[in-house]
């Protein structure tokens, strides 16, 4: 029992420390960074105080927009993915047969990485669209994502598509562990099904509602790989979100310190929004 | 009774349906990717057949995706990471669960605060630091992977271990047994329910992934499934027959692996979101 100090760091030594250089280094000197004029191009970085920042906030017009696409974007699928998710976990848990098959096919697109399905939905909106409202005569299905309206439908429609399987599994646990014996109780106390629902199923689901809400919540934020494969940002900047404008500041124009900036209000922004979010679905859990 | 039997009989009628929405994306895909330019050109919904039928846009997407290579990249990578992931994170959850000191504390509270951290918020930084040390490539990528893992990764297995009774662990210090061996021999295989969470929730992370590795990665030859479909995808925009085909390459690994192990994936995925 002497070495136990030693124990301990030859235990939680070697995961710490790629923990540290691969996040908390980069966080703390990503801070610095954002006060400079870092470029990429040799390693002098000037300070420049609060430039960067100050010119995100009057002259970027971009990162304003992809800011307000972004949040749009996030309120919106927030609402499809979690509603989709719920219904689909109220019918799978009604005892039918091959459930567990249905299950596996509602959940099966979260197998398959971001980049790939957005190159399998552009097709499906620009051509299979296409080709289907030609069919019909409906002129709405014809020139998908080449504005912003159906840019970000299609986002919404992609991620819709992909995440309310896995909010599905979330919510079928939760609904699973419901003791049957209130439900039956409230069934013979002459309930009906929307009583059943929204009085005992609801917020006896609470907390797993809290758990999809930040899910979605943060993911939406945090989105690059189906937003670069489905529209990569076009028509002119109009789909970019901030991920992307983000990578963009730094790569397409190497303003690395402005990037950096942006990333700093990022990390601020998806941290506000996420523990506000935990803080009253926590407070809304108890009332309800 | 009649009321209840047609109830039913109504789901599963609307869950079929859905199903069939769900399906539907992949049954378009699959079906043009057999289909020539042309037969792509005058015909989305149709099936594959007659002269507009061919088999060669996966002949050539297959070769133009250098598919072996970059299977065996992703492959290794995911494998490799995943491995490093359980084995340094188990490790450490259990010396944190098991140490009551304040530095033990404040070490979990930080991994557990990380969560909230986006990776697009610490990449300009990571990629230059990474850079200057030379540890890029492979190697470095599977050393991220170790680091941006661990936060989950060790929340998870701490929850878990502080179920396990200590007492079992006791009686083998008694036994003159050593930390190491206590770990190995007696808590890391109770572990192993939540190490198949773990495992699972990393590998399909990993396995996905493409932005760090499109910052980290810069030969060719090392590129994983994702990073190659970009760039051939890029190469190939206007040229569907040859994208769709390479699409289903890149999608078959893991749908393989999701019918052959979904029980374990859905089940995974359930235990590393409740947390």
């Amino acid at each position: 029992m002497k070495n136990s100090k030693g124990w301990f760091w030859i235990f939680v030594g070697p995961v710490l420390l790629a923990f540290v250089i691969v996040v908390i280094v980069p966080m703390i000197t990503g801070i610095y960074y954002s006060f400079t004029d870092w470029n990429g191009i040799g390693n002098d970085a000037n300070w420049v105080g609060l430039k960067n920042y100050t010119k995100i906030f009057t002259e970027d017009k971009d990162f304003l927009n992809a800011f307000l696409f972004t949040a749009k974007f996030a309120l919106v699928s927030l609402i499809t993915i979690n509603v989709i998710g719920f219904g689909l976990a109220l019918l799978m848990t009604k005892d039918f047969k091959l459930t567990n098959f249905f299950r596996s096919i509602f959940f099966m697109p979260n197998m398959i990485g971001g980049l790939i399905l957005g190159f399998v939905w552009q097709f499906i909106f620009t051509k299979g669209f296409d080709s289907l409202g030609k069919l019909l005569n409906w002129s709405f299905l014809r020139g998908w994502l080449a504005d912003p309206t159906t840019g970000f439908w299609g986002l919404v429609i992609l991620m819709s598509w992909q995440m309310s399987g896995y909010m599905m599994v979330i919510y079928i646990a939760a609904i699973e562990n419901i003791p049957e014996s209130s439900l039956e109780a409230a069934k013979i106390d002459g309930a009906n099904a929307w009583q059943r629902l929204r009085y005992i199923i609801m917020p006896l689901v609470a907390p797993a509602f809290t758990v999809g809400l930040f899910l979605t919540l943060s993911n939406s934020f945090k989105l690059y790989d189906q937003n670069l494969s489905l529209t990569a940002g076009g028509p002119h900047n109009s789909t970019q979100m901030l991920a992307m404008n983000i990578y963009n500041t730094a790569f397409k124009f190497n303003k690395l310190g402005l990037a950096q900036a942006k990333a700093v209000i990022f990390l601020i922004t998806v941290a506000v929004i996420t523990l506000t979010q935990i803080y009253y679905s926590k407070r809304r859990e108890v009332e309800m | 009774m009649e009321g209840k039997k047609k109830s039913k009989r109504g789901t599963l009628i609307l869950t079929i349906f859905l199903a069939i929405i769900f399906l539907l994306p992949f049954y378009i895909v699959l079906t043009n990717s057999f289909k020539t330019q042309k037969g792509i050109f005058l015909n989305v919904t149709g099936l594959p057949f007659g002269k507009f039928f061919t088999l060669e846009n996966y002949v050539n997407a297959f070769k133009e995706l250098d598919f072996v290579h970059s299977f065996f990249n992703s492959l290794l990578i995911t494998i490799v990471s995943t491995v490093l992931i359980v084995i340094f994170s188990s490790m450490a959850a259990w010396m944190l669960v098991r140490t009551k000191s304040k530095l033990s504390s404040f070490l979990y509270f930080l991994f557990a605060a990380a969560m909230l951290i986006p990776f697009q918020s610490v990449m300009l930084p990571l990629i230059n630091l990474m850079g200057r040390i030379g540890f890029l490539n492979r190697g470095g990528l599977i050393f991220m992977y170790v680091g941006f893992g661990a936060s989950l990764s060790i929340m998870l297995y701490h929850g878990f271990i502080k179920s396990i009774p200590v007492e079992l662990e006791e009686a083998a210090t008694i036994d003159g047994c050593n930390k190491f061996q206590i770990f190995w021999y007696i808590i890391f295989p109770m572990l192993k329910p939540i190490t198949v969470t773990v495992s699972i929730l990393n590998a399909m992370w990993i396995w996905n992934d493409f932005l760090l590795p499109q910052l980290v990665i810069n030969r060719p030859e090392s590129h994983t499934i994702p990073l190659k479909m970009f760039y051939f995808f890029g190469q190939h925009s206007k040229q569907w027959h040859l994208a769709l085909a390479g699409l289903v390459i890149g999608m078959i690994p893991i749908i393989i692996f999701y019918i052959l192990a979904q029980k374990h994936i859905i089940k995974g995925v359930t235990k590393g979101s409740i947390k």
